[in-house]
């Protein structure tokens, strides 16, 4: 390695449409919602003008948790709930990188509930799309954290009894500094929250309503199309906390998609961790210490 | 050579403050040049109980706590009642007359009683460095080591507390003079002066060396001295260091940053590594190199947490499922830990696979002396065939824009250059499910036999040459000996004591120690114990994990066997009466009883 500061490499080439395009064509079921998510998620960076080489998608386990394979840029498909740990790793090791999770609401909120607690609490600069199909896809069609009570799954068989998780509140409440909802079926809307969510310096989530078509009766786009309603086209003020609380509560005839909160006021990991300060990504520097440095540890033992 | 080896014991409730006597004394002793070895028997609490620190030193090397007690400072009348026992003929007791009953000391012991409300003039603290001052009269060292030790120690509170604490030892050290005999033994001088460190901050130390840049963790006894160091040095070393929610996110924490460019670790315990094998996997099948420690506490569950043992050898060879390379190591000491640890991250860059370390409370906790001049930080630090973004034709590895670029190329020594995130042209994912040679999934749609064949054999091709990077285990002692010892890990030392013993006792022995478990010189090991007359393997576990492992690899089974799972570690003697045992050929299973009830 040389010395001096190596920062991550950008040619002055814009980004084509086609840039994005993966190698491997999704297989998931035709009409899955995650087709949508997908293609929302090639359009931001577009339109960021990121390129490809410059973003690092992470993904757990699940039909969901696919989409790097999808997609034309650096990937790692993890294990089951643990995208948000290795992203966080990723992250803080080379800060240059755009590093985007995705992944499903088992693998979010169920087996990974407790990394989606921290890296909120910790507010690392990632951003965070969960395809939320209230179900368990890949493992074909078990009950999940959000799946409503009352739905039959093949391990429900009888109707869900347990509570679901919210997870707007539940965002809210764990610190995440920007918190929005999508849906699958409106695209051109989901472009500009996931746009939004990897321009905020901090932990962006953005839950999004991604139909299931195949094992998931309850929540259809039948069902979701006349509930639906854009936060951004009433009078919802992102930086009023409670008011977002409200809002992420409502459910039933009425269900709210937008932004419920955003927070610039504070400051990323990234931006609190002083060893980030100079010399470009970690992932880059120098390993060696100094005999400087060295000399002074071993003074310490005398 | 050793002209006078000594050991003495300090005992009181946790909160009793005995680590700071313990500190003093070592301080003096390794300022002197002398070789130190200190063992701190603890419980999990943090008051109350019973924390019983033993320091032996000589002016050669001491590789254990040793047999024997010369001195024993008990703080508390239970320390008294449970160790005087120990004490033997020309040893000595030093205690609180006012506080503390003596009991039956065996005839030649020295009961010396110190007036300790006046002599630390009601100060309760101060009491023990008036017994550190009367035992480093009893030791003929003059007492201007001591004073420079309390200077250096108490020099955070402030001259006042300095002054204090010397005017008290002073008032020790006078009443030792005019009521106790100094010892028949004077403590020696050695070459020059020592330094002491912990083998958690050796791990440390070795990692930093090596250029660990990140380092998590998760708080676990006894490797949380190892996440103190690194958190202590992380800004002026520009190490990013993560307490972590739990060790799954630890491992899959330092994978993510690992797979970025960075040589990235951690330490743990058992617990804590049982919760990472998932993850560990990870590393296999990403081909991305971690390393990870384990500081072994007596298992299983929460079990020992304060305790020794060598216990999750299965643990770490099985760790993760499926089958792919790793490697594991076990170093005998703390010098050892902090050189193992950059050749093993070179190595992990050279294979691209999980590093893992078997260290043990005894090592991570144990105190002892080092020549500064043994810690060189002026290591070789070999990435392997990683791609930064900083290449050029004369820098094959650091690359852009290679069309032809494949992750996991099939290439007949099977490592496959690695690129890390951020270079332009090296596009790919890595993928837990298994997958082709460009990244591609190959495990749901379109399994493919052929191809998972291919994958699968390409990863463990990577350790076809490894046994060429190690160092063979060789013979330590006479060559045709009665017999052989085989131990693994931190029973180095303590089996050279042992040999020493038996040689005085007329019995030739001499000593295999196994460093590298994985990769294993099967072939060397078998030649050597086919030679050997009598084998008997030592560790500290019930079931003999090594044993049963050395007969997996070498089909070799061993005559006899020293097995210790008290949670104590051994003693010279131990060994060696053991093989007096086993010589005689009427047993060949021993497990030592620990004499000191801690
Ligand atoms: C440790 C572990 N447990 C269980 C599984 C099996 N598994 C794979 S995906 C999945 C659930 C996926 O649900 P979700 O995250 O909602 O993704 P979806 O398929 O619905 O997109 C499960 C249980 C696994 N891969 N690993
Ligand atoms: S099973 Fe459901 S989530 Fe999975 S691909 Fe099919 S529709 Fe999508
Ligand atoms: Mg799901």
């Amino acid at each position: 390695m040389t010395t001096g500061t190596l920062t991550l490499p950008v040619s002055e080439t814009k980004p084509e449409k086609s840039s994005y395009k993966g190698k491997v064509h999704p297989d998931w079921c035709p009409g899955c919602g995650d087709f949508s998510v997908l293609a929302a998620l090639q359009k931001a960076l577009f339109e960021l003008e990121l390129q490809p080489h410059q973003v690092l998608t992470v993904s757990g386990i699940g039909c969901s948790s696919n989409l790097p394979g999808f997609i034309n840029t650096y990937g790692m498909h993890t294990l089951h709930g643990r995208s948000l740990a290795v992203a966080s790793g990723a992250a803080l090791a080379n800060h240059e990188l755009k590093v985007v999770v995705t992944g499903g609401d088992g693998d979010g909120f169920g087996i990974g509930g407790n990394h989606f607690m921290h890296t909120m609490r910790r507010n690392l600069d990632l951003t965070y799309l969960v395809m939320d199909n209230q179900i368990y896809g890949l493992t074909t069609g078990q009950t999940s954290p959000t799946s409503p009570v009352g739905m039959k799954t093949k391990s429900t068989p009888h109707g869900n009894v347990e509570n679901p998780i919210n997870p707007i509140p539940l965002a809210l409440v764990g610190g995440a500094t920007y918190v929005a909802r999508g849906y699958s079926g409106k695209q051109k809307h989901l472009v500009e929250m996931i746009k939004g969510a990897i321009n905020h310096k901090g932990f962006a989530f953005v839950d999004i309503f991604s139909p299931c078509v195949t094992y998931n009766k309850n929540n259809t786009y039948k069902w979701f199309a006349p509930r639906i309603k854009i936060l951004e086209e009433e009078d919802h003020d992102t930086t009023d906390f409670y008011g977002a609380m409200e809002k992420g509560y409502q459910w039933g005839e009425e269900i709210p998609i937008g932004l419920f909160w955003k927070n610039d006021k504070l400051a990323s990991l990234d931006q609190l961790e002083p060893v980030l300060e100079e010399g470009g990504p970690l992932a880059y520097r120098d390993p060696r210490v100094s005999k400087e440095q060295s000399d002074k540890l071993i003074s310490e033992l005398l | 050579m050793r002209t006078a080896d000594f050991a003495i014991g300090i005992g009181g409730a946790a909160g009793q403050g005995i680590a700071t006597p313990g500190n003093i004394l070592a301080h003096i002793f390794a300022r002197r040049g002398l070789h130190i070895n200190a063992y701190n028997a603890y419980q999990s609490l943090i008051r109350g109980g019973h924390t019983f620190l033993t320091i032996r030193a000589s002016d050669g090397p001491v590789y254990s706590m040793g047999d024997r007690l010369d001195l024993l400072i008990p703080l508390n009348q239970d320390t008294m009642d449970r160790h005087l026992k120990l004490l033997g003929p020309g040893a000595s007791v030093l205690y609180d007359g006012e506080s503390i009953e003596v009991g039956d000391a065996e005839k030649g012991v020295q009961v010396a009683s110190l007036p300790m409300k006046e002599l630390s003039q009601g100060n309760k603290l101060a009491a023990n460095t008036v017994a550190i001052a009367a035992a480093v009269y009893k030791l003929g060292i003059e007492f201007e080591a001591l004073e420079n030790a309390l200077a250096q120690i108490f020099a955070r509170k402030g001259d006042e507390v300095v002054a204090k604490n010397v005017e008290i030892a002073s008032n020790g050290y006078q009443y030792a003079a005019e009521n106790f005999k100094p010892f028949s033994f004077k403590a020696p001088r050695g070459e020059k002066p020592l330094a002491v460190w912990t083998g958690n901050e050796a791990t440390a130390m070795g990692g930093i060396a090596a250029g660990v840049k990140f380092y998590a963790a998760y708080p676990m006894s006894p490797a949380t001295g190892v996440l103190m160091y690194m958190a202590k040095h992380a800004r002026e070393l520009g190490i990013m260091v993560r307490q972590v929610e739990d060790e799954i996110g630890v491992m899959n924490m330092i994978i993510g940053a690992a797979h970025t460019g960075v040589r990235a670790m951690t330490a743990t315990s058992g617990g804590g590594l049982a919760l990472m094998t998932e993850a560990i996997g990870m590393s296999g099948m990403f081909e991305t190199p971690i390393v990870c420690v384990n500081v072994q506490r007596g298992g299983p569950a929460t079990g020992l947490p304060t305790k020794t043992e060598q216990g999750d050898l299965w643990m770490m060879l099985g760790a993760g499922q499926g089958d792919f390379p790793r490697l594991i190591v076990a170093p005998s000491d703390h010098i050892d830990m902090f050189r193992t640890m950059p050749e093993l991250f070179n190595l992990t860059d050279k294979y691209q696979c999980p590093g893992l370390v078997l260290s043990e409370l005894i090592i991570g906790e144990g105190t002892v002396s080092v020549d500064p001049a043994e810690i060189d930080f002026d290591v070789d630090i070999e990435r392997g065939e990683t791609i930064f973004p900083n290449g050029d034709s004369e820098n094959p590895y650091g690359g852009y824009g290679d069309s032809t670029y494949l992750r996991y190329r099939n290439t007949s020594s099977g490592i496959s250059p690695r690129a890390v995130p951020g270079v332009p042209g090296h596009l790919f994912v890595a993928s837990t499910d298994e997958h082709d040679e460009d990244g591609t999934l190959i495990s749901d749609v379109d399994t493919d036999p052929k191809k998972r064949r291919m994958m699968v054999e390409k990863r463990a091709r990577k350790m076809m040459n490894v046994l060429a990077d190690i160092a063979a285990p060789t013979l330590e002692g006479p060559e045709d000996a009665e017999v052989t010892l085989v131990g693994w890990g931190s029973t180095r030392g303590v089996i050279l004591e042992a040999m020493e013993q038996l040689a005085e006792g007329g019995i030739t022995a001499n000593q295999l120690h196994i460093k590298w478990l994985v990769p294993f010189h099967a072939e060397a090991v078998t030649e050597i114990l086919e030679g050997s007359k009598k084998v008997i393997i030592v560790e500290l576990n019930y079931s003999g994990q090594f044993a049963r492992y050395l007969r997996s690899e070498t089909g070799f089974t061993a005559d006899g066997f020293v097995r210790k799972y008290d949670g104590e570690p051994f003693m010279p003697h131990h060994i060696a009466e053991a093989v007096k045992e086993q010589l005689t050929g009427k047993e060949s299973l021993s497990v030592p009883v620990h004499e000191i009830s801690v």
